[in-house]
């Protein structure tokens, strides 16, 4: 039986390039998974990974994934019981946060401890958003673990898309796995056990954004 | 390790078709929109943009087929405009697959329509694209305003106020285009490039001119700009991709390189 990859759709945006690129990056693998991009609960509960995009407004985002009956429970069961491999995407990515502040301050999942607060890069030259190709800095436990490392010692190296007005500030230094500079440090990428999360797109990232998505797709947490 | 500046090839789109088409390379079809954009995302480009001047609303189906079609080959970044008016437009550009899209006569019409697109689907994806002319004579302080319908309808709008408006209203990027320059080959429109740009917090785009590796070089250098957007130079074979980030990094300009 091919693997389920979940796309989780509760109507944030853009998810067509989000699926075409996993497909994409599926079929580079000897077993490609089956990708679908859902909305209920029971297939999410069965899948055998998770990925949580997310564009818009951190508020609007809560709401709309809260607002699918079951959904949260599912993919709480599925990623933090079953711990199958998680991967959030930009808002997708703040969502794990214990809340954001943006437009109020609205209550996250609570996965890996944090606050998501507005950029002020010191620098008033520095626009908002943080928008285009960075450089991302993994530390040492990606380069071996999670999806900036393909498992057999090949570490991802390059320009990330990104486009985001707040980020991700971990209450554990430790959870922060790699990082991009705007003005100072900025949280790239979040990891705990199974739960990843991207700050970047990997689905506009060109290559970088394939390549990170094979990744994803072949991790054993 | 630094943001990069953002090179933007544009397509203008009719009837879901380039417009004089690519040649840059061995494109079976030049008119094909979306075998360009592929080229394009092959050839490392940083962004893609789509302007469609289809002429009726009922033609629009052919755009967001081309859309979606371009988002399942390319993983990068697309901004759609033209003809964007409601925010049901909107909502389908991005269902399509367009990543930001851009708003022009709309936003001079009813300027709150900026804010409502903000709000609905979040700063990051809508671009106001501000079409300017200087009106001021030869040795004034140099002033610009807003011109629709292609630069043929003047508005008596001040061009750096609405870029400052458009901002708090909620844009995410403004796309600022020379219409003394569009089509002349003869470089940016510095002036309006740099004032527009120093004026609002978030990412200017420079379009409007480009003739030379040398105009996109100073629409970041001297124009300010985040990103530079050109459409002939490029379509036409005169400068890769490539040859254009090489001659940016040259003057200093962070590009991003690593593209293959």
């Amino acid at each position: 039986m091919a693997e389920t990859v979940a796309i989780i759709d509760y109507g944030s945006g853009n998810l067509h390039s989000a699926h075409s690129a996993f497909v994409k990056s599926a079929e580079r693998l000897d077993h490609s998974p089956r990708i679908v991009v859902t909305d209920d609960p029971e297939i999410v509960r069965r899948a055998d990974r998770l990925v949580l995009p997310g564009v818009g407004a951190y508020g609007d985002c809560r709401a709309g994934l809260f607002a699918v009956p079951g959904l949260v429970e599912a993919l709480t069961e599925n990623a933090r019981q079953k711990a199958n491999p998680f991967l959030g995407i930009c808002v997708g990515m703040q969502l794990l946060a214990t809340k954001g502040i943006e437009k109020g301050t609205h209550q996250g999942l609570g996965w890996i401890p944090g606050t998501v607060v507005p950029l002020t890069p010191a620098d008033p030259a520095l626009k908002i958003p943080h928008m285009g190709w960075n450089e991302v800095a993994v530390n040492e436990k990606a380069r071996i673990y999670g999806p900036f490392s393909d498992g057999a010692g090949t570490v991802l190296a390059g320009h990330a898309y990104f486009v985001h007005s707040y980020h991700f500030v971990a209450d554990n230094p430790a959870h922060v796995i790699a990082t991009t500079d705007y003005g100072g440090p900025v949280t790239a990428a979040v990891l705990d056990g199974n739960i990843a999360g991207t700050q970047f797109h990997p689905e506009k990232s060109q290559h970088y954004g394939l390549d990170l998505i094979e990744n994803f797709l072949k991790w054993t947490p | 390790m630094t943001l990069k500046n953002r090179i933007i090839p544009c397509l203008d789109v009719k009837d879901g078709r380039v417009v004089k088409g690519v040649q840059f390379v061995d494109l079976i079809d030049a008119g094909d929109p979306v075998e360009a954009a592929i080229a394009y995302d092959a050839a490392g480009a940083d962004e893609l943009c789509f302007l469609d001047i289809t002429a009726s609303h009922e033609d629009r189906a052919t755009l967001f087929d081309l859309v979606a079609r371009t988002a399942e080959h390319c993983f990068m970044p697309l901004t759609v405009g033209g003809g964007v008016r409601a925010v049901e437009d909107i909502r389908k550009l991005l269902l399509s697959g367009a990543d930001k899209v851009s708003i022009n006569t709309a936003a001079v019409r009813d300027r709150d329509f900026v804010n409502r697109a903000a709000d609905k689907f979040g700063n990051q994806c809508i671009t106001v694209s501000i079409d300017a002319k200087r009106v001021s004579a030869e040795g004034e302080p140099p002033r610009w305003e807003i011109f629709t319908h292609g630069g043929r309808n003047e508005t008596g709008i001040d061009a750096v106020e609405f870029a400052v408006e458009m901002a708090e209203r909620g844009a995410g990027e403004l796309l600022v285009t020379s219409m003394d320059r569009d089509g002349t080959q003869s470089g940016f429109d510095l002036g309006l490039t740099r004032t527009i740009a120093d004026a609002v917090p978030v990412p200017v785009v420079a379009s409007g001119g480009v003739g030379s590796l040398d105009d996109l070089a100073e629409g970041v250098l001297k124009g300010h700009a985040s990103a530079v957007l050109a459409a002939s130079i490029f379509h036409f074979g005169r400068f890769s991709i490539a040859e254009a980030k090489a001659h940016l990094a040259k003057a200093g300009i962070p590009m991003r390189l690593d593209t293959a």
